[in-house]
């Protein structure tokens, strides 16, 4: 099992025929992922078409829900249309939104995480890179890619990654990808201060997972998710777990390159929320380089095999 | 984005929160003009920076206090003068100081109580919050530590807004009574509006105050936005200030590049917001120091690259650049041989470590070693700030 997605997920495209979205779009299809619809307002009834496959394009998510069966939604919708993309989704009753749109304002978000409240769709960003559950082919090909991240670097395995960087998560799988360690799911949540689904949300579904050994736990300045997620560990997670946070050198007040990564206070720096990893048994990675080495740490010291 | 205190109450007044009568001033000429606006009477002179601190900064020159108290319009002009052009360090500011470009005059309110007031976003909650204490004037951190029975907080529900109870619940737990209740009550609301119609990621009031006259007013204003929204707001753009920007922050962000000028003397160029901090962060844990947090983005192209390296190299402490970039969908040779070419473009002197990974990365390390460009190639994020931070100080 893995978590959220499968290779048989069937998901849509929210702005295909977009160039990031069409770039993404082409990606996944390569990668083997069931990309089964795409849509753009004023397109329906067109095709997206890359090699042998042939997507129909539809004017509204609940259109290609329907006509597909596709239960999952990428959203490629330049920021201030990406709310309303968010929104369709649930009103569509997708089991999930992955948002991969960077600069939502704040304001849409938070309107956008009322309206979900009590509802089944489940929103995973904004401003992530998405998810991927590696497949068996060759550079994980066959497996599900939702999002901007690089397939080829997985590798189908026992270890659930979760983190608020793009980049940060590539580099944790491949480490582990070159240790010969696989993954479940990876999942991305995103850089902003109000997003769907939490770094616990992922923890709880990774602890869940029979097939998930170990967990990766990736955070950084600003908010206090990782805290809350480490609380939980603490508690009730006996996988074994390792976490690293960026931004230790980061100025008080300053945005870091992602909206949510901003020090507001003594809770919220790297050292603080270091030491509440360490207090809550989760060995810490002294430096990204350090990632994959830590869970192995971990998982030795549990007596847990990864690969 | 941030905004001056005169802008600030500019935008209360026009969301109906009462401020002191105030008028700004942006040259010598302008001083006797804006001054002309208010009563003879005592009067403030307000230096306007963005930084906190001001009444307790000092001048360059020596002259104490960004923030002063007049009681006649002439001595106003007369300090007012003193300050205008001047540089003004604060705790905030560091020890370079910020130039003052622009005064703000305001008549001096009698105070009869300080209070603190701020709406903002509370992160777990995904809500805005009202923050209310009856602790004004202070810092509100060392309220939050010392005395936190002194603050209150309601948060705000999105789909119906702030509720009239919620407005009640901050007034009474502030103490206010008659006049002075019905008053501040009108000022959170009419705050409120402010917050949610801008788009502001905060607005901070501090203090509020009563007078004996049982008025309520924003004696002080800090108002920051969400920038991510500012497309929706012509009107706030144009309050932007560039003379409180860092040049080199103003010129990345013309080639959409995310830069933010450090202290130390290692520069880098990465890939990715969470790549970024975390090679600052592995510079100082190897012992160097960061000069700059800068991500290129995910789609580097050469221009940017180029222009990435003028700004790193326009701070005269970099004695050092690493590069990371981790290759996801980007092809690593694309970057190498952008790298190169920047590296020829901008003659760069200084030692320069590369560290690549990712898609045909193989081929980006090949076009680097057959540059023949003097720069060592790191594995690893370790490897490469090790190396750097050794050619820094040799």
């Amino acid at each position: 099992m893995a978590i959220l997605i499968t290779p048989e997920t069937k998901i849509l495209i929210q702005g295909i025929t977009g160039e990031f979205g069409a770039r993404h779009t082409k990606l996944s299809l390569d990668y083997g992922t069931k990309v089964v619809a795409g849509v753009t307002p004023g397109k329906g009834g067109q095709f997206f078409e890359h090699g042998a496959h042939r997507v129909p394009i539809f004017n509204s998510v609940a259109d290609a829900a329907k006509a597909t069966g596709a239960t999952v939604s990428a959203i490629f919708v330049p920021p201030p249309f990406a709310g309303d993309a968010i929104l369709e989704c649930v009103d569509a009753d997708l089991d999930l939104a992955v948002a991969i749109t960077e600069g939502i304002p704040i304001r849409d978000m938070i309107r956008v995480k009322r309206t979900m409240t009590g509802r089944r769709t489940r929103l995973v960003g904004p401003n992530c890179p998405g998810l991927v559950t590696p497949g068996t082919g060759e550079g994980s090909k066959g497996g599900c890619r939702i999002g901007i991240a690089p397939g080829y670097i997985h590798k189908k395995g026992h270890v659930g990654v979760v983190s608020r960087s793009g980049t940060l998560t590539y580099e944790a799988v491949f480490q582990l990808t070159s240790k010969n360690i696989g993954q479940t799911t990876c999942v991305g949540i995103g850089g902003d201060p109000v997003n769907g689904t939490s770094h616990l949300d992922v923890i709880k579904l990774l602890d869940a997972d029979p097939e998930t050994h170990g967990i990766i736990m990736i955070g950084e300045i600003g908010g206090s998710a990782e805290v809350e997620a480490a609380r939980w560990i603490k508690a009730h997670c006996r996988k074994p777990v390792a976490g690293f946070i960026a931004g230790s050198t980061a100025p008080a007040g300053r945005r870091m390159g992602h909206a949510g990564a901003v020090i507001g206070g003594a809770e919220d720096t790297a050292a603080a929320k270091i030491a509440i990893f360490r207090e809550c048994g989760i060995e810490v990675a002294a430096t990204p380089s350090d990632m994959a080495d830590a869970l192995l740490r971990a998982a030795k010291a549990k007596g847990v095999t990864l690969s | 984005m941030n905004i001056h205190e005169y802008q600030a109450k500019a935008l209360f007044e026009k969301f109906g929160v009462p401020v002191p009568k105030g008028a700004a001033a942006r040259s010598a000429a302008e001083l006797e003009t804006a001054l002309a606006q208010l009563p003879e009477g005592p009067t403030m002179v307000k230096s306007q920076i963005h930084a906190g601190g001001r009444g307790k900064g000092t001048f360059t020159d020596g002259f104490k206090g960004g923030v002063k108290f007049c009681s006649t319009k002439a001595q106003a002009l007369e300090i007012a003068g003193k300050m205008l052009g001047n540089t003004l360090v604060t705790l905030q500011t560091g020890p370079a100081g910020r130039k003052v470009q622009t005064v703000y005059f305001t008549v001096a309110s009698d105070i009869k109580k300080e209070y603190y007031l701020a709406i903002l976003l509370d992160r777990a909650s995904s809500r805005p919050v009202i923050v209310a204490s009856t602790e004004g004037g202070v810092e509100i951190e060392k309220v939050a530590h010392e005395t936190p029975e002194k603050i209150t907080k309601v948060f705000i529900d999105p789909a119906y807004g702030l509720a009239d109870y919620q407005v009640r619940e901050l007034v009474f737990k502030l103490g206010l009574t008659g006049n002075e209740a019905k008053n501040a009550a009108r000022l959170i609301r009419a705050l409120y509006t402010c917050y949610w119609e801008t788009d502001a990621s905060m607005v901070e009031v501090n203090p509020l105050i009563t007078t004996p006259a049982g008025d309520v007013l924003a004696l002080d204003g800090k108002v920051s936005f969400d920038s991510n929204a500012l497309f929706r707001h012509p009107e706030i753009v144009a309050l932007r200030d560039l003379n409180e920007e860092d040049p080199k922050e103003i010129e990345a962000s013309k080639y959409s590049l995310s830069y933010i000028a450090l202290d130390g003397n290692i520069a880098c160029l990465v890939n990715g917001a969470g790549l970024a901090m975390s090679t600052m962060d592995i510079i100082q844990h190897f012992g160097g120091t960061p000069a700059n947090f800068l991500d290129v983005g995910g789609g580097a192209s050469k221009d940017q690259v180029v222009a990435a390296f003028k700004i790193i190299l326009g701070d005269p402490n970099v004695k050092g650049i690493l590069v990371n970039i981790f290759g996801g969908i980007m092809d690593c040779n694309v970057i190498a041989q952008g790298i190169v070419e920047a590296v020829k473009e901008v003659g760069l002197k200084l030692p320069l470590v590369v560290r690549l990974e990712g898609n045909n990365v193989a081929a980006g390390k090949a076009t680097l070693a057959a540059s023949g460009l003097k720069l060592v190639s790191g594995d690893t994020m370790a490897d490469a700030a090790q190396k750097i931070v050794k050619l820094v100080a040799a």
